[in-house]
């Protein structure tokens, strides 16, 4: 090996069937990539933070600063009970939609003509961002869990209802990750990317993962009885602490598979768009 | 299959229009392998979408191209291959750090992780960044992201580059170590087609300089068959004033391939004979408008670009010109490449 030339010697005349990317290729450049968006995660101090922290901090608040005063209007006795399901929700989307802004920042800069470029399914990229968005989430879902036991979260649930719960979950953070990257791809810029963060932190606010619905306004009551997240908190909640389920359990399925279904092909679509022009 | 042994670059009659724009109407390039072409032009030429063509990023609307004997259209996955490319904007993963980056796409090329990690220890040292190898890249200067950037697609030592203006917005010193690493890459054989809006660096560095404008390759040869058709001297000639400088260019009248330059009170011109000069002021001399200075230069691309297009190239400012005007010094420096202004110095 030559190492006077920053060229190795070339491989001149060699001419064969253009090599196609195979699964065993695949499965490497996945793990490459997916590489690369955790060590994103870990270097970006302000996702780490909105992922980790900022959700601990949020149950801490939720239990002894407004717990107090919650714990007289809801039914049952503890509230601390009563939120850790919906804080949990509120992380795994929190930390979802920074994918945006990942997704965004790949788009809008050189390094998306690299990897197009390279001998790799350009897809992949992408979904190195969504397996990273899973594994940062499942890992902050489970500090607040570790945390909230420490505070007095008590919760009945079997392993089985674990083991349920953990997919309901790991099933709303998919469809937050996707719609997610579905933003990443429609913005224009980082900005506006992070603006879509904003949007997203509002929604389990008027859901159930706070209050119950009955104490909300009709108007209100309408939207939150029927947006994704309160049947999906109240499936976790119903899994974790033996509330009744009822309706929820195959409401979130729906929502979260429906919407999965229609924003998955509507950004392999926008990212072909995006990467032809 | 197409006879593209003898070429690592080949196209012909590439076409592409953007909503109905057309930036490339028939552009054919032929770069034999171990050689380097120069594709120079001004901003908006059709350079950008050419290569980006070439490197299978963007669809085409007509006419054929081949890289490494695979075909652009048909055959995307075999150019990637053989295909390492070096964007207008350094194409590196900011967060992460440099060695990083490298290692990641050495990887993505299949090279395997020991490889790849070896591949880039030894670039990192080639290319002067040892040092910051373990620094994120946003903490990288402008010099130091683009040497990154060509490391990248040096990585898996493929034996075709594309080099997308690679010194545009370098300071000189930067400007100076990317072409001593082009010349080291052209000495091991491979092939490099380069773009420039820069006269100075096709003549530095290629073979062969391919001049476009308005998405159509209007010249096509060595510098120096390009030089020869301006003639093989000019003159340059320093006036006190615009009205001067006009008047001049009225006097000699050879509106083909004489021109002011943009500070407008210099003559560029083509002379054969040193007699040449002499008829030149006499005319001059008769029609009354005074000489502050005289030169005699080799003809510059910026002279060949003037002739085949009636417009000037920008070229690279360097640090004199980006500070406040130097002045008139008449017949202190006869080099077009120094005196000429950047006014026109487009972005």
């Amino acid at each position: 090996m030559t190492t006077t030339t920053y060229a190795e010697p070339t491989r001149r005349h060699q001419r064969h069937p253009a090599p196609r990317p195979s699964l065993a290729w695949n499965i490497a450049d996945a793990w490459v990539l997916i590489g690369r968006s955790l060590r994103h995660t870990v270097r970006n101090g302000d996702a780490l933070f909105m992922g980790v922290f900022l959700p601990m901090m949020l149950l801490l608040l939720f239990v002894y600063v407004f717990g107090g005063a919650l714990e007289a209007g809801i039914a049952q006795s503890d509230y601390v009970d009563y939120v850790v399901p919906g804080v949990i929700l509120l992380t795994a989307g929190f930390s979802a939609a920074t994918t945006a802004v990942s997704v965004t920042t790949d788009m809008t800069t050189g390094v998306m003509d690299r990897f197009r470029s390279l001998p790799i399914t350009n897809w992949i990229v992408v979904l190195g961002h969504v397996v990273a968005s899973l594994a940062r989430n499942l890992f902050s879902t489970a500090l607040v869990v570790g945390v909230a036991l420490l505070i007095g979260f008590r919760p009945s649930a079997s392993f089985l209802d674990w083991v349920a719960a953990v997919g309901v979950i790991s099933l709303f953070i998919l469809m937050m990750t996707w719609v997610s990257v579905m933003f990443g791809l429609i913005a224009k810029s980082a900005d506006a990317a992070s603006g879509f963060t904003f949007f997203i932190l509002f929604l389990p606010y008027m859901s159930s993962a706070f209050v119950p619905v009955e104490t909300m306004p009709a108007a209100l009551r309408g939207f939150s009885e029927h947006q994704p997240i309160t049947p999906i908190i109240e499936t976790v909640r119903g899994l974790l602490m033996g509330t009744p389920i009822g309706d929820s359990a195959w409401q979130a399925v729906v929502w979260t598979v429906g919407i999965l279904v229609i924003v998955i092909p509507v950004s392999a679509r926008l990212f072909r768009r995006r990467t032809t022009s | 299959m197409t006879n593209s042994h003898d070429y690592a670059i080949r196209a012909s009659g590439l076409k592409k229009a953007f909503k109905g724009a057309t930036v490339l109407d028939g552009v054919d390039l032929a770069v034999p392998e171990g050689t380097m072409l120069a594709l120079l032009g001004p901003n908006g030429a059709g350079k950008t979408t050419t290569v980006r063509i070439l490197s299978t990023l963007l669809p085409f609307d007509g006419g054929e191209a081949t890289v490494g004997g695979y075909d652009v259209a048909r055959e995307p996955g075999g150019v990637r291959h053989v295909l390492g490319l070096t964007g207008q904007y350094a194409s590196v993963d900011e967060i992460l750090t440099g060695r990083e980056n490298l290692v990641m796409i050495g990887r993505l090329y299949h090279l395997g992780r020991a490889r790849a990690r070896d591949r880039a220890d030894q670039l990192l040292h080639q290319f002067n960044l040892a040092d910051a190898a373990d620094r994120a890249v946003k903490t990288y200067s402008g010099g130091m992201r683009r040497r990154l950037d060509l490391a990248a697609s040096l990585i898996a030592a493929p034996p075709i580059i594309f080099l997308d203006e690679p010194t545009t917005g370098l300071d000189p010193r930067s400007r100076q170590q990317m072409w001593d690493v082009i010349r080291d890459l052209l000495r091991g054989g491979t092939t490099i087609l380069l773009t420039t809006q820069y006269l100075e660096e096709a003549d530095q560095l290629a073979d062969r300089v391919a001049v476009i404008d308005d998405g159509r390759i209007i010249a096509d040869g060595t510098a120096a068959e390009l030089k020869e058709r301006v003639g093989t001297e000019r003159v340059e000639l320093t006036f006190a004033s615009a009205d001067d400088a006009r008047a001049a260019l009225h006097v000699v009248d050879r509106t083909d391939t004489a021109h002011l330059h943009d500070d407008a009170t210099r003559l560029s011109l083509p002379v054969d004979a040193p007699d040449d000069v002499r008829h030149v002021l006499n005319a001059l001399a008769a029609a009354s408008v005074p000489v502050n200075g005289i030169g005699l230069s080799k003809p510059s691309l910026d002279d060949v670009f003037f002739t085949l297009t009636g417009t000037h190239a920008p070229h690279p400012p360097t640090p004199a010109e980006d500070g406040t005007p130097t002045g008139a010094r008449p017949g202190t420096d006869t080099h077009p490449q120094t005196l000429s202004n950047s006014g026109a110095q487009a972005r």
